[in-house]
C-alpha cells in the first residue's frame, strides 16, 4: 500500500464521522481576540497542564498499587494505618500549588474588572430573543437577530457555514480603543458572550452591569445568549464586526443617514397596502416567534393573533398592547420605529386571517408614545 | 400491633404517613389549580386541609396514647430532645433565608439599580417601594403596636416559665394559669397582628420590596404564633387531663422552645423590619 | 401491646408484621422503608435518564429533529430535577435506612413513623413533578435552578413543581431529623462518636447540611411563589427586588446541596476500599475532620455559581478562594483511599471495580470543578457543556457510581443471596466505558464554546455531539443490566453466608444474610 491509498483510507474512515463538511471540531478554547483573553487562555494552560500532572503522579501511584498488591499475585495486607508527617504533606503541597494558581487569577480578575478610561461606550440590550445596541455617544441604535433560515434550522436546506452564529446586524466596533460595554435586559436574564474577547456578563433585567474589550485585530467573532431565557435561547447569537477606525467611522456615518431617513417617513402620509406590505416582514422579524408566522400562538402562553379581541377590537388597545407590552409580551416602543410599528399593525389587522379593514399612521402612533 | 424489644420501644404498622402524603397531594394540587384559576382547585384544597386536621387528631392521639400508657424510657425521651432540637434549627434556617433577602435587597441591591440609571431618577432609600412606583411609601414604625407586641410576648415568655415551674413542683393550678396567660397572650398579639396589617399604608402587592418583605416575615411569624398557641392550647388540655407530672413532660418542654424561638425571631423581626 | 417481651423468637414472621401491600404501605421498618427508597429512587433514574436519552437524540445531529425547543428545555429540567431529587437523593437516603441502624447496632430508626411518612411524600412530590408535564402550558422548561424572572413567566406547572420542592422538603428534613437522633442517640453501647463507622459519619453530616439548606430552598421558592401571584417583587428591580437575590438563596442552598449528594458516596467508598485491600482506612480521623471541613466550607462558596453575574471584585475574589478551598480537604480523601489500598491485599470483585472507577473519575470532575473554581477561567466556560461534564463526572461517576458499588457490596446482607459476579462486571465495564464515551467529550466541546441548555448548536460541534449521544444510549442501556442483576439476586442464587466478604468489617455483617427483620433487639455491645 502506497502512502496515498493509506491516506485517502484514512480520510474515508474521518468521513464517516464528519456529517458536514464545514464542520471542523476543535479541543480548546477559542484564539483571543484581547489580552483579557489570552490572559485566560494561558491561565486555563497553566491549570491544565498542573491537574495532569497531579492526575498522573496520584493515579500512577494507583494503578501501580493495583498492579502489584493484589491478592491473586500473592501480596500479603500491611496493617499501617494513619501516618501523620504524610498526612501534613499531603496537606500543604496542595496549598502552594493552590496559591501558584490563585496568583494569576487574580491578576487577570482585577484586570477584567477595570472599566475605567474607556474611548467609548455601547449599551447592550437583551430581549426575548434578541440583541439591542445602543452606541450612547453616536446616537446609533438598532437591534441584532438571527439571520438563519428556519428551512435551514429544520433540516429542509442544507446548513450554511456560520450555522446559528450569524445575525442580521452586528455590532460593529473599532480595533484598539477601549470600549466599554453596559449590559442590561428587559425582559429575562441573559449573558452576553464572545469567546474570543473573555467576556461573559450576565444582562439583568434593571441591573447595568460592565465589562470592557480591545479588540486587537480586524474580523468577525460569534458567539452566543449564554444563559437560559427561554424557547429560543439557542437562536440569539452575539456577532462582532471589529473594523479599522476609518471604517468603522463610515459606518457610524451610514447608520445616522439611515436612521434619518426612517424617522423622515414616520411624518409622510402612508397608504395602507404599503403599510401592510411593510408590516408582514416587521411581523416575520419580531413577532412570529411567539404569535407564530401564521398568527396562530403558541396557546396559552402565546395567544393567537388571528381572531384576537386585542387585535380586532379597538385600534388603541392595540397600539397600546405593542408600545407598551403586557407580562411577557414585550414592551416595543424602545425597539421599533413608528413606522415599524403602524406598519406591524396595519399587517395584523388586515392579514393573518384578519380584516378590520383599518390602520394607523406612523405619525399617530409618534403621538402616542 | 407493636412490638417492643428489650430496650426501645418500636411503633407498628401505621397508615397515618400514607394519609400524610395524600393530604399534602391534595393541598398542592388543589392550591396549583386555584392559583391557576381553576374552579375546582378550591375545593381539592379544602378536601386536602380536612384530611390533613384529621391525619394531626389521628397521628397525635396516638402519641398521646403511647405516651401515658409509658412505652417513651429514657432513651425516647432524648430522641425526642435531639428531634425538637433540630427541627427548630431548621426553622431558623428558613426564617435566615428571608432576613437574607432583607438584608442583600438593603446592602446591596438597591444601591446598584441607583447605580444602574436603568431608572435615572431613582435614589435608594428605605423603605422604599421600588424604582417604578409612583408615590413615596410610608413605612412601619417601632414605636406603636409593634412595640407593644414586642412587650406582650416577652411577657408570654415569662408566663410560660411560671407555667413550667409550677409543672416541675407539680402545682397544677399555677400551671394552668401561666399556660392560659401565655395563649392570652398569644391571641392579643394575632389580633393586634392583624389590626396592625387592616391600618397599614401599605400592602403585599404592589408595595415594591418593602411590602414584599415585611409581609413575607411578619406573616410567616405570625403563622409561627397561631401554631404556637394552638400548641399550647392542646398542651393545656392536656394538662388539665393529668397527662404530666413533674419528670414526664417532654411535650410541654417542646412547645415551650417552640414558643421562644418564636420569640426570638419576632425580636430581630422587631429590630430590622420595623426599626433599623 | 404494652408487654415487655423480653425473648424473641426467630420466627416472630407472625405477629405484628404485616404482610402483602399492607407490609408497605404502612410500613415502620426500616429495611422495608429503605427498600422502598432504593426501588423509588431507581425507577426514577431509569426515567430521567430516559429523558436524557431524549435530549440526546434531539442532539445527535444539528437541526431540529424531534422536539421543539420549549420540549427540549422541559426534558433538560425535568431530567436535572428528577436525577438529583427523585434519584440520588433518595438512593442515598435508602442506604441510610438500611445501613443506620445496621452498623450502629440499633433496632430500628429513632421514629419509625415519621421514617415512613419520609419516603411517602415522595410520591406526591414525583406525582406534581411528573403531572405537570399534562398540564396547559407543558413542564416548567427554566433549568433545575429555576431563575426568574424566566421562571415567574411558566405556567401552573411552576407552582406545581414549587409544591413539589416543599414536600421533598419537608420529607428531607424529617428523615434527616431522623437519621441525626438516630446516630447521635441509638449507638450501641461502646460505639463513641470516633468509632462510629466512616458512613455514619458521612451521612450525620450529611444529614446536618439537609436540615441547613433545605429550609433555605424552600424559602427562596416561597419568595418566588409569592412574586408570580401575591405581588410580591423579590426579585423584580422595577418593585426594588433583584432577579440576582434569588440565585444567591438558591445557591446558598445549592452548594451544600451538591456535597449531599457526594458525601455519602465517600462514605459508601471509604467502606469498600478497606473491604477489599483487607487493610484497614489509612486515616479514619483525617477523614472525619476532612468531612466535617468540606461541610462548612460549602456554605461560604454558593456565588462560585454566579462568577458571571458581576459581582463587585471582592465578592468575586472572596468566592473563587474559598471555592478553590474545597480542594484540600477533598483530596485529603483521595490520597487516604489511595494510601488505603498501598501495600494491601486486593480483590476486584464489582463493589470494589465501582469504588476504584469512582476514585479516579470523581477525581477528574474534581479537577474540572477547580478549573470552573477560577474565575477568569469560568467566565469563558460558565454555562457550556464544559460544566455539564463537570457536574456529570461528580453526580454520575461520582454520587450514581458509588450507589452501584454499594448495592453490590450490601446485596448479598439485603436479600441473603450473592448477585452474579460476571454480570456485574459485564454492568462495570459497559457503564465505565459508555460513560466517558458519553461525557469526556463534552469537555471539547464545553471549551470550544458550545452553550448548555440549547437544543440545537453550530456546525463546530457535530463530531463531538454525536459521539456523546452514541455513549449515552450505550449507557442506557446497560441499565437495564443492572436492573436484570439486581432482579436475579433477589430472586435466587448462591446463599450468601454472614459475611460474604473476607476483609469486610462492621456490625452488619455480625448478623445473618438476609438481616433478621429487627436486627438488634438487643444493642451489641462494641469493645
Ligand atoms: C456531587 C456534586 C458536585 C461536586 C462534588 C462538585 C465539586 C466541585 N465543584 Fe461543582 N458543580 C456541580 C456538582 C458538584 N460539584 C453541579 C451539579 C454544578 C452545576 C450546577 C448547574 O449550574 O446546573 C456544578 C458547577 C460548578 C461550578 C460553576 C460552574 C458554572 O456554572 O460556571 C463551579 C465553579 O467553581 C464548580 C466547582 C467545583 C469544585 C471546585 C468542586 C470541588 O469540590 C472538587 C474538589 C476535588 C478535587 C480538586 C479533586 C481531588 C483533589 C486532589 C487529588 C488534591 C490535589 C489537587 C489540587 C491541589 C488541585 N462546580
Ligand atoms: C444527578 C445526576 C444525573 C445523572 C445520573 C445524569 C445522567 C445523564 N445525563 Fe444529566 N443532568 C443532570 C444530572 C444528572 N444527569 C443535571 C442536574 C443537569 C442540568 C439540568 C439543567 O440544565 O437544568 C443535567 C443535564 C444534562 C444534559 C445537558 C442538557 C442541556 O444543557 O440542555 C445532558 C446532555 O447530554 C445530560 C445527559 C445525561 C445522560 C446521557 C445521562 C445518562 O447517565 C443517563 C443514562 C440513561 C439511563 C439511566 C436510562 C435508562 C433507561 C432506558 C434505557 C429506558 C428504559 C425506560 C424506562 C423503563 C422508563 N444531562
Ligand atoms: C416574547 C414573546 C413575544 C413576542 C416576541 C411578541 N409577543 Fe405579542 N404577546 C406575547 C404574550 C405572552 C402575549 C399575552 C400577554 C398577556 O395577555 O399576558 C402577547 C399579546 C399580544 C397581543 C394581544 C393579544 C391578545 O389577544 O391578548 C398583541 C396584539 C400582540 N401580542 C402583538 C405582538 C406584536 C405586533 C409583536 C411584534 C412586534 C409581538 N406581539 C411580539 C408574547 C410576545
Ligand atoms: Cu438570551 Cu439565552
Ligand atoms: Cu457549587
Amino acid at each position: 500500500m502506497n502512502k496515498r491509498t493509506i491516506l485517502s483510507l484514512g480520510a474515508a474512515f474521518l468521513s464517516l464521522f464528519t456529517i458536514n463538511s464545514h464542520a471542523d471540531y476543535a479541543l480548546n478554547l477559542k484564539t483571543p481576540a484581547t489580552e483579557i483573553a489570552s490572559q485566560i487562555y494561558d491561565l486555563h494552560m497553566l491549570i491544565l497542564w498542573v491537574c495532569v500532572a497531579i492526575f498522573i503522579v496520584v493515579f500512577g501511584l494507583m494503578f501501580y498499587s493495583i498492579v502489584k498488591h493484589r491478592k491473586s499475585v500473592g501480596h500479603k495486607a500491611a496493617q499501617f494505618h494513619e501516618h501523620h508527617w504524610l498526612e501534613i504533606i499531603w496537606t500543604i503541597i496542595p496549598v502552594v500549588i493552590l496559591v501558584v494558581m490563585a496568583y494569576p487569577a487574580t491578576k487577570t480578575i482585577l484586570a477584567m474588572k477595570d472599566t475605567a478610561a474607556a474611548d467609548m461606550s455601547i449599551k447592550i440590550t437583551g430581549y426575548q430573543w434578541k440583541w439591542g445596541y445602543d452606541y450612547l455617544d453616536q446616537n446609533v441604535k438598532f437591534i441584532s437577530t438571527l439571520s438563519t433560515p428556519q428551512d435551514q434550522i429544520h433540516n429542509k436546506e442544507e446548513k450554511g457555514e456560520n450555522y446559528l452564529l450569524e445575525v442580521d446586524n452586528p455590532m460593529v466596533v473599532p480595533v484598539g480603543q477601549k470600549v466599554r460595554l453596559l449590559i442590561t435586559a428587559a425582559d429575562v436574564i441573559h449573558a452576553w458572550w464572545i469567546p474570543e474577547f473573555g467576556v461573559k456578563q450576565d444582562a439583568i433585567p434593571g441591573f447595568m452591569k460592565e465589562a470592557w474589550i480591545r479588540v486587537e485585530k480586524p474580523g468577525t467573532y460569534r458567539g452566543q445568549c449564554a444563559e437560559l431565557c427561554g424557547k429560543e435561547h439557542g437562536y440569539m447569537p452575539i456577532v462582532v464586526e471589529a473594523m479599522e477606525q476609518a471604517d468603522y467611522d463610515a459606518w457610524v456615518v451610514a447608520q445616522q443617514d439611515a436612521s434619518a431617513a426612517a424617522s423622515a417617513g414616520a411624518d409622510k402620509e402612508w397608504a395602507q397596502d404599503d403599510l401592510i406590505t411593510a408590516g408582514k416582514a416587521v411581523y416575520e422579524k419580531n413577532c412570529s416567534v411567539c404569535h407564530g408566522a401564521t398568527g396562530a400562538g403558541i396557546p396559552p402562553a402565546f395567544p393567537a393573533m388571528t381572531g384576537s379581541a386585542v387585535v380586532t377590537g379597538p385600534i388603541e388597545t392595540h397600539l397600546d398592547m405593542i408600545l407598551n407590552g403586557k407580562n411577557i409580551m414585550p414592551a416595543w416602543k424602545a425597539v421599533l420605529n413608528d413606522v415599524d410599528i403602524a406598519a406591524v399593525i396595519a399587517y395584523e389587522r388586515n392579514a393573518l386571517g384578519n380584516s378590520t379593514g383599518d390602520s394607523i399612521q406612523p405619525s399617530a402612533v409618534k403621538a402616542a408614545r | 400491633m407493636s412490638q417492643n424489644t428489650k430496650n426501645y420501644y418500636l411503633p407498628g404498622a401505621s397508615f397515618w404517613p400514607l394519609i400524610a402524603s395524600i393530604a399534602l397531594f391534595l393541598m398542592a394540587a388543589g392550591f396549583s389549580m386555584s392559583l391557576n384559576d381553576m374552579a375546582i382547585g378550591t375545593s381539592i384544597l379544602i378536601a386536602g386541609g380536612v384530611v390533613f386536621a384529621y391525619l394531626l387528631f389521628g397521628w397525635f392521639a396516638d402519641v398521646v396514647k403511647e405516651s401515658v400508657s409509658g412505652f417513651y424510657n429514657k432513651q425516647v425521651d432524648a430522641s425526642f430532645r435531639w428531634s425538637m432540637g433540630w427541627f427548630i434549627f431548621s426553622e431558623v434556617m428558613f426564617f435566615a433565608s428571608f432576613f437574607g433577602a432583607l438584608f442583600y435587597i438593603r446592602n446591596v441591591s438597591l444601591d446598584w439599580i441607583e447605580a444602574g440609571k436603568v431608572w435615572p431618577d431613582f435614589v435608594a432609600v428605605w423603605p422604599t417601594a421600588g424604582p417604578a412606583a409612583t408615590e413615596a411609601l410610608v413605612g412601619m414604625g417601632p414605636w406603636g403596636l409593634p412595640a407593644i407586641n414586642t412587650v406582650i410576648l416577652l411577657i408570654s415568655g415569662a408566663t410560660l416559665t411560671y407555667a413550667h415551674w409550677g409543672l416541675m413542683k407539680d402545682n397544677r393550678k399555677q400551671t394552668i394559669i401561666g399556660l392560659l396567660l401565655t395563649i392570652a397572650l398569644g391571641v392579643i398579639f394575632l389580633y393586634l397582628q392583624v389590626h396592625e396589617y387592616a391600618e397599614a399604608a401599605f400592602t403585599m402587592a404592589g408595595s415594591g420590596i418593602y411590602g414584599s418583605t415585611f409581609y413575607l416575615l411578619t406573616g410567616f411569624h405570625g403563622l409561627h404564633v397561631t401554631m404556637g398557641t394552638i400548641m399550647l392550647a392542646v398542651i393545656l388540655f392536656r394538662i388539665m387531663k393529668g397527662h404530666f407530672d413533674s419528670h414526664n413532660h417532654f411535650g410541654f418542654e417542646a412547645v415551650a422552645w417552640y414558643w421562644h424561638f418564636v420569640d426570638v425571631v419576632w425580636l430581630l423581626l422587631f429590630i430590622f423590619v420595623y426599626w433599623l | 401491646m404494652s408487654t415487655t417481651t423480653a425473648t424473641h423468637h426467630d420466627d416472630h414472621g407472625d405477629h405484628g408484621h404485616p404482610t402483602g401491600i399492607m407490609r408497605w404501605v404502612a410500613s415502620t421498618n426500616h429495611k422495608d422503608i429503605g427498600t422502598l427508597y432504593l426501588w423509588f429512587s431507581f425507577f426514577m433514574f431509569l426515567f430521567a435518564g430516559a429523558m436524557a436519552l431524549g435530549i440526546r437524540a434531539e442532539l445527535f445531529q444539528p437541526g431540529l429533529q424531534f422536539l421543539e425547543p420549549e420540549q427540549f428545555n422541559r426534558l433538560t429540567t425535568l431530567h436535572g430535577l428528577i436525577m438529583i431529587f427523585g434519584a440520588i437523593m433518595p438512593a442515598f437516603v435508602g442506604f441510610a435506612n438500611w445501613m443506620v441502624p445496621m452498623m450502629i447496632g440499633a433496632p430500628d430508626m429513632a421514629f419509625p413513623r415519621l421514617n415512613n411518612m419520609s419516603f411517602w411524600l415522595l410520591i406526591p412530590a414525583a406525582l406534581l413533578l411528573i403531572g405537570s408535564i399534562f398540564v396547559p402550558g407543558g413542564a416548567i422548561a427554566g433549568g433545575w435552578t429555576m431563575y426568574p424572572p424566566l421562571s415567574i413567566q411558566q405556567g401552573m406547572a411552576m407552582d406545581m413543581t414549587i409544591f413539589a420542592i416543599h414536600i421533598l422538603g419537608i420529607s428531607s428534613i424529617v428523615g434527616s431529623i431522623n437519621i441525626i437522633t438516630t446516630i447521635l442517640n441509638l449507638r450501641a453501647p461502646g460505639m463513641g462518636l470516633m468509632k462510629m463507622p466512616l458512613f455514619i459519619w458521612t451521612w450525620l453530616i450529611t444529614a446536618f447540611l439537609l436540615i441547613a439548606s433545605m429550609p433555605i430552598l424552600a424559602g427562596a421558592i416561597t419568595m418566588m411563589l409569592t412574586d408570580r401571584h401575591f405581588g410580591t417583587s423579590f426579585f423584580d428591580a422595577a418593585g426594588g427586588g433583584d432577579p440576582v437575590l434569588f440565585q444567591h438563596v438558591f445557591w446558598f442552598f445549592g452548594h451544600p446541596e451538591v456535597y449531599i449528594m457526594i458525601l455519602p458516596a465517600f462514605g459508601i467508598v471509604s467502606t469498600i476500599i478497606p473491604a477489599f485491600a483487607r487493610k484497614p482506612l489509612f486515616g479514619y480521623a483525617s477523614m472525619v475532620y476532612a468531612t466535617s471541613a468540606i461541610a462548612l466550607l460549602s456554605f461560604v462558596v454558593w456565588a462560585h455559581h454566579m462568577f458571571t453575574t458581576g459581582m463587585p471584585v471582592a465578592g468575586q475574589l472572596f468566592f473563587m478562594y474559598s471555592t478553590m478551598l474545597i480542594s484540600i480537604p477533598t483530596g485529603v480523601k483521595v490520597f487516604n483511599w489511595i494510601a488505603t489500598m498501598w501495600r494491601g491485599s486486593m480483590t476486584f470483585e464489582t463493589p470494589m471495580l465501582f469504588s476504584i472507577a469512582f476514585v479516579f473519575l470523581f477525581t477528574l470532575g474534581g479537577f474540572s470543578g477547580l478549573v470552573l473554581a477560577i474565575l477568569p477561567v469560568d467566565i469563558q466556560l460558565q454555562d457550556t457543556y464544559y460544566v455539564v461534564a463537570h457536574f456529570h463526572y461528580v453526580l454520575f461517576s461520582g454520587a450514581a457510581m458509588s450507589i452501584m458499588a454499594g448495592v453490590y457490596y450490601w446485596l448479598p446482607k439485603w436479600t441473603g443471596h450473592m448477585y452474579d459476579e460476571t454480570l456485574g462486571k459485564w454492568h462495570f465495564w459497559l457503564t465505565t466505558i459508555a460513560f466517558n464515551i458519553t461525557f469526556f467529550p463534552m469537555h471539547f466541546t464545553g471549551l470550544a464554546g458550545m452553550p448548555r441548555r440549547v437544543p440545537d448548536y453550530a456546525l463546530q460541534f457535530a463530531e463531538f455531539n454525536m459521539i456523546s449521544s452514541l455513549g449515552a444510549f450505550a449507557l442506557g442501556i446497560s441499565q437495564l443490566l443492572f436492573l436484570y442483576v439486581v432482579i436475579k439476586c433477589i430472586r435466587g442464587g448462591e446463599k450468601a453466608a454472614a459475611n460474604p466478604w473476607e476483609g469486610a468489617e462492621g456490625l452488619e455483617w455480625t448478623v445473618p444474610s438476609p438481616a433478621p427483620f429487627h436486627t438488634f433487639e438487643t444493642p451489641p455491645t462494641v469493645k
